[in-house]
């Protein structure tokens, strides 16, 4: 072989290890795998080198502590492209809504001895410390989206971004609005595609785990919703769950909490 | 006097009791046809195989409103009581999603993947659905280069369409010359009454089944009931669109200011782009394999409300709600005139019923239309 191939490490923050499974759970090509990457450090999966300098880096997980700050500057360091995979990595993932909260009252009431515990003030997306190159949105991530990124990557092209809401996915499986059709408050029509509608599939509302839309109209959902029973402080809480630090979420919820219903405001 | 009635001559329909509605059934198997019907399933009605007649709905009727779809069971035993689910024939000749060949480098090679296709029946069509499909015939079969999927799916349809004997809130098909009685373009048609169907047929195709069926006499006051009902039905209608010649005015309108209120509601979601039996934008795109060495080209449902629907390389065209709005409704009752010959509008008021935020059609367009706005 004329090129070494590309060096491969994943690596993991404060996360649930989800989206590591997403690559674990690749089927057959995770076979192929191999023969197209070299996989350094996958601590999950057995390799592990967490210092190695590699081409392409995946990061799982949140900043929350004084020790990931060091460490996500030693994997910037070491990697030509840096992918964060799932809501935590790109957006504080759902420890962040401790971000709304005061940590220490929460540490006090939860844990005997809090002060052993050495935890930032917030969770944050890893994109808040270091220059992050691409993002791939989920709660968790899926196998699809995983193939598409690495195999973007390796042939040198500009990754695809899935854009449109949940509802084109619900529409193109043929899936019946809940939202219409049950009066169910469903945050699909705010929320990214990508799961494959799993939610409405199932006959219940979208959680909006694949984080924001390219168009998030928060305004115009609080009207209906709360035609449908769902107050202003119950839409807020829908929006600062799983991706509550994502812009678009964080603000929506902001203005929801505040009373404003302006979305340009 | 019915007698004379143009519809009744140029239709001649024969009675079919609805005990032998399983007949026709079995006729149509015979004949190699699967059969699809309406099903009521996830609340709605939804197109789905059917073996015997006794799977379709008895009794079932909707309440569509802006936003809102509810079926409700009445006491009646009629079966084709709704109006419609969100979907009509669109997703049965344009896939919503399809892989349209494989690509393989070794050794390098297209291999076309050709729908999977067999003569089908479809039980329930209604007037609205086979104006748009006439629509999407036009978009997709006209021209030297026909879609060859649309195409074979097309052409594996035996279209069975019945009147609508009622209006739902949100329908409109009165104002745009498409219903609520069937008007062409199907195999089969029927009339639902109270004590079975009148039938008859509209096509050589259609000829092969109904000269398989015993079909008894039509009484005169069943055809005076078959036209009735659709009269009644249009006369319920509640919502109208203005004529083709006033819709033209949208071009007139491109500034006004009603477009900003309907963006305060519009999500852009691409729901009525979905529903709509007219709307046929697609994106194509490759999925490779991994290893690089295979891929699907993939055809799906697109949307004018997605950002790359106007994406020219990293320019969006239409970046915000506004812009994406007026350029669907414009386009669908002003540009489509002179790009179809008519207005791309069929009256089912599915994009009303199945909007999130219940967004009216033809409220915004005669808000739009409004005199003493005109700003340009």
């Amino acid at each position: 072989m004329s090129r070494q191939k590309p060096k491969l490490a994943v690596h993991k923050f404060s996360s649930c290890d989800g989206c590591q499974l997403a690559l674990l759970n690749l089927g057959e090509p995770l076979l192929q795998l191999p023969a197209l990457v070299d996989i350094v450090h996958f601590a999950e999966a057995g390799p592990s080198d967490p210092a190695a300098k590699v081409d392409i880096s995946l990061v799982e997980g949140s900043i929350s502590t004084p020790e990931d700050v060091q460490r996500i500057q030693q994997v910037r360091e070491n990697s030509e492209i840096l992918v964060t995979v799932g809501a935590c990595a790109t957006a504080g993932g759902v420890q962040a809504l401790a971000n709304f909260a005061n940590r220490n009252d929460w540490m006090s009431a939860v844990y005997t001895e809090p002060d052993q515990i050495e935890t930032l003030q917030t969770s944050n997306a890893i994109a808040d410390y270091v220059k992050v190159d691409w993002e791939l949105q989920g709660c968790p991530i899926n196998s699809r989206q995983v193939i598409g990124l690495l195999r973007d990557l390796l042939s040198g092209v500009r990754p695809r971004e899935e854009l449109q809401p949940v509802c084109m996915e619900c529409k193109r499986k043929g899936l019946i609005c809940t939202l219409v059709s049950l009066g169910e408050p469903c945050m699909g029509p705010v929320t990214r595609a990508g799961c494959g509608a799993l939610c409405p599939a199932a006959g219940r509302g979208c959680y909006g785990c694949y984080g924001p839309a390219e168009q998030v109209n928060d305004a115009s959902l609080l009207q209906r919703f709360s035609q449908l029973g769902l107050d202003r402080q119950a839409l807020a809480r829908r929006f600062h769950f799983i991706v509550n630090q994502a812009p678009a979420f964080k603000a929506a919820g902001e203005r929801l909490k505040g009373g404003s219903h302006d979305r340009n405001a | 006097m019915n007698s004379q009635d143009p519809q009744v001559v140029s239709r001649r329909p024969g009675f079919l009791t609805r005990d032998a509605l399983q007949k026709f059934f079995i006729v149509l198997s015979q004949l190699g046809y699967q059969i699809l019907g309406p099903v009521v399933r996830d609340g709605a009605i939804q197109f789905d195989t059917l073996s015997t007649a006794d799977q379709l709905p008895r009794g079932v009727s909707n309440d569509q409103q802006p936003g809102h779809y509810r079926l409700e069971q009445g006491d009646n035993q009629r079966q084709f009581d709704w109006n419609h689910g969100p979907q009509g024939l669109k997703p049965l000749c344009f896939s919503p999603r399809e892989v349209l060949w494989t690509e393989q480098s070794k050794p390098p090679a297209f291999n076309p993947v050709p729908p999977s296709i067999e003569p089908t029946a479809v039980i329930g069509v209604r007037a609205c659905d086979l104006a748009a499909l006439a629509i999407q015939d036009r978009h997709f079969l006209s021209g030297s280069d026909p879609d060859p999927h649309y195409r074979q799916r097309r052409e594996s349809l035996l279209l069975i369409g019945v009147d609508c004997a009622r209006s739902a809130a949100t329908c409109f098909c009165a104002s745009t010359g498409d219903g609520p009685a069937l008007d062409g373009g199907y195999d089969i048609g029927m009339a639902e009454l109270d004590e079975g169907f009148l039938i008859w047929r509209e096509s050589d195709k259609g000829r092969t089944v109904i000269d398989q069926l015993d079909l008894l006499p039509a009484s005169d006051a069943q055809l005076e009931t078959m036209l009735q009902s659709t009269t009644q039905a249009s006369l319920a209608q509640q919502r109208s669109l203005p004529d083709s010649d006033e819709l033209l005015l949208l071009y007139k309108r491109l500034e006004h200011v009603h477009w900003d209120n309907v963006a305060e509601r519009c999500l852009s979601c691409g729901n009525c782009t979905a529903v709509c039996p007219t709307c046929f934008c697609y994106e194509a795109s490759h999925e490779m394999s991994l290893d690089g060495e295979t891929a699907q080209m993939i055809r799906q449902w697109d949307s004018c409300f997605s950002s790359t629907h106007s994406s020219m390389g990293q320019f969006q065209v239409r970046s915000t709600i506004k812009q994406r709005y007026r350029q669907w409704l414009t386009h669908k009752l002003a540009g489509w005139q002179s790009q179809q010959g008519r207005i791309g509008c069929i009256g089912c008021g599915r994009c009303i019923t199945w909007c999130p935020v219940g967004i009216d059609l033809t409220a915004e367009t005669v808000a739009v239309l409004e005199e003493g706005s005109l700003d340009v």
